[in-house]
């Protein structure tokens, strides 16, 4: 089991959730957990032909997955993923 | 190039004095500093504050907005007695008093590709005290193009960013986010809130951060992303790399001078109505006062979260928050019309894109939102 964290912007989708448990040995499965359980983020994260977005960031611990081996990235139970959003303020 | 303090200045700065990171000549270095504030807003209003008590020698202030009462939640440097003055003029009042001893510039103007150079290229730092992504794309990349550190943050109801992007030592920020998300996506704090002492705590930070860099003393945020959260009282950092095909930093990159900020976003122009869903597509309240007159069945459509109703609603409407509108549109009769709202018509014009693609046709914005009908048509409902 791994936690996934969910920033403010994107709890509406979540049913309010901060942290959502998912399962997986990579971030690919993570993130079907998570779409699987919450279907309304789904478009959020991904574009129409199932790619991650590329203003979202994914960091396991302290690193991006970008940095890393992307989606194939290798989770394991502990760890710490964290959806980092891109946030402007005052206006759209 | 001052080189000393006057016994009236070494009294004021003296707790700066007594500690040996900053001492005499680290007060004399931030007096022969300077820094451009972009925004004083809810970040620019602390960021401005502790710079002035500090005694940076001379803070740029660049907004073109004036003070709303609707500001003062949390832009602190602001008062209720400059509301409906120029921001730039109430903050440099606001300064002055504070310390008068350092010079502030102001430039009452929007920041744009076409002053952004000219307006940063004196200043030592850049503070992105910005409230929309064009403008904190351009502000990346003009201190990118001048080789300056550019002290970031962002905010969003009860989230916070923090970090110094600074391309000749570490990443920028277009290193993290490339390009933005399309508009609409992201909420805006005009529609989704923020809590008032969350641009606080921020500015804060990104003042911190501004000094500990002029000062050239402790572990400035290169490389690191702070993300705060008020409500988990949560502080997470992470590392960030450089981006080898960054477009502006990175080796190859492609983007060598500033560009339509605007268009790259996706989103209008500073002076761009946005509360508006587009050609043919709006009405206004006046309008729908007498549409509703002959037609009292008429199917309104509000997209605000269920707790707003309790501040303001327009009474017979059908809710469905914006972020449900996708699932629940089987609720809705494509044939019957209906009129679409929300405070200030750009998420009422997000969900009449989503049902448009869906197929509904007899679709209106009311433009400006349930703000524009009481303001015009039910002047019992308050401004929110």
């Amino acid at each position: 089991m791994t936690t996934l964290r969910i920033p403010t912007p994107l709890r509406a989708y979540t049913s309010g959730k901060s942290e959502v448990n998912v399962t997986g040995i990579k971030i690919s499965e993570a993130l079907t957990d998570l779409t699987n359980q919450f279907p309304a983020i789904k478009p959020h994260l991904f574009n129409e032909g199932g790619e991650l977005r590329p203003f979202v960031n994914l960091f396991v611990g302290e690193n991006n997955i970008k940095d890393l081996q992307g989606v194939e990235t290798p989770i394991k139970d502990g760890d710490k993923i964290m959806l980092i959003p891109s946030i402007a303020g005052g206006v759209s | 190039m001052i080189e000393e303090l006057s016994h009236q200045q070494i009294l004021r700065y003296s707790r700066h004095l007594l500690m040996p990171e900053v001492g005499l000549q680290g007060q004399l270095k931030l007096k022969n500093s300077s820094v451009l504030v972009i925004g004083t807003g809810g970040l620019g209003s602390p960021v401005a504050l502790y710079l002035a008590a500090a005694g940076i020698g001379r803070i740029g202030l660049v907004d073109y907005d004036i003070v709303d009462s609707s500001n003062l939640q949390r832009q602190v440097i602001h008062g209720t007695s400059t509301v409906n003055k120029l921001k730039v003029e109430s903050a440099r009042d606001r300064l002055m008093d504070l310390n008068p001893d350092i010079q502030i510039d102001v430039y009452n103007e929007p920041y744009t590709s076409e002053n952004a150079l000219r307006i940063a290229k004196d200043y030592d730092i850049i503070i992105d005290g910005t409230d929309n992504f064009p403008t904190r794309y351009l502000t990346n990349d003009v201190a990118v193009f001048l080789g300056k550190p550019n002290i970031y943050g962002s905010i969003f109801r009860f989230d916070g960013q923090v970090s110094v992007f600074y391309a000749k030592e570490g990443p920028c920020y277009r290193c993290l986010f490339p390009e933005p998300p399309p508009p609409g996506l992201v909420p805006s704090c005009a529609e989704g809130g923020v809590l008032g002492v969350l641009p606080g705590t921020i500015g804060t930070l990104q003042a911190t951060e501004a000094i500990k860099v002029l000062l050239g003393i402790g572990e400035p945020l290169i490389g690191k992303l702070l993300l705060y959260n008020a409500l988990d009282m949560s502080f997470d950092f992470v590392k960030l790399k450089k981006n080898p095909n960054c477009r502006v930093c990175g080796p190859n990159a492609d983007i060598k001078e500033l560009i339509d900020y605007e268009e790259f976003c996706g989103v209008p122009g500073h002076h761009a109505d946005d509360t508006s869903a587009g050609a043919g597509w709006d009405i206004t309240a006046q309008e729908l006062k007498e549409r509703l007159e002959h037609d009292p069945n008429l199917l309104l459509l509000d997209v605000r979260e269920p707790h707003e109703l309790e501040i303001a609603a327009i009474k017979g409407a059908k809710n469905i928050p914006l972020g449900e509108v996708a699932q629940r549109m089987s609720e809705l009769d494509s044939a019957e019309e209906m009129i679409v709202f929300c405070k200030r018509g750009s998420r009422s014009a997000r969900a009449i894109e989503i049902l448009s693609s869906a197929g509904f046709k007899k679709m209106k914005n009311l433009k400006g939102g349930i703000n524009a009908w009481a303001e015009q048509v039910d002047t019992s409902l308050p401004l929110y």
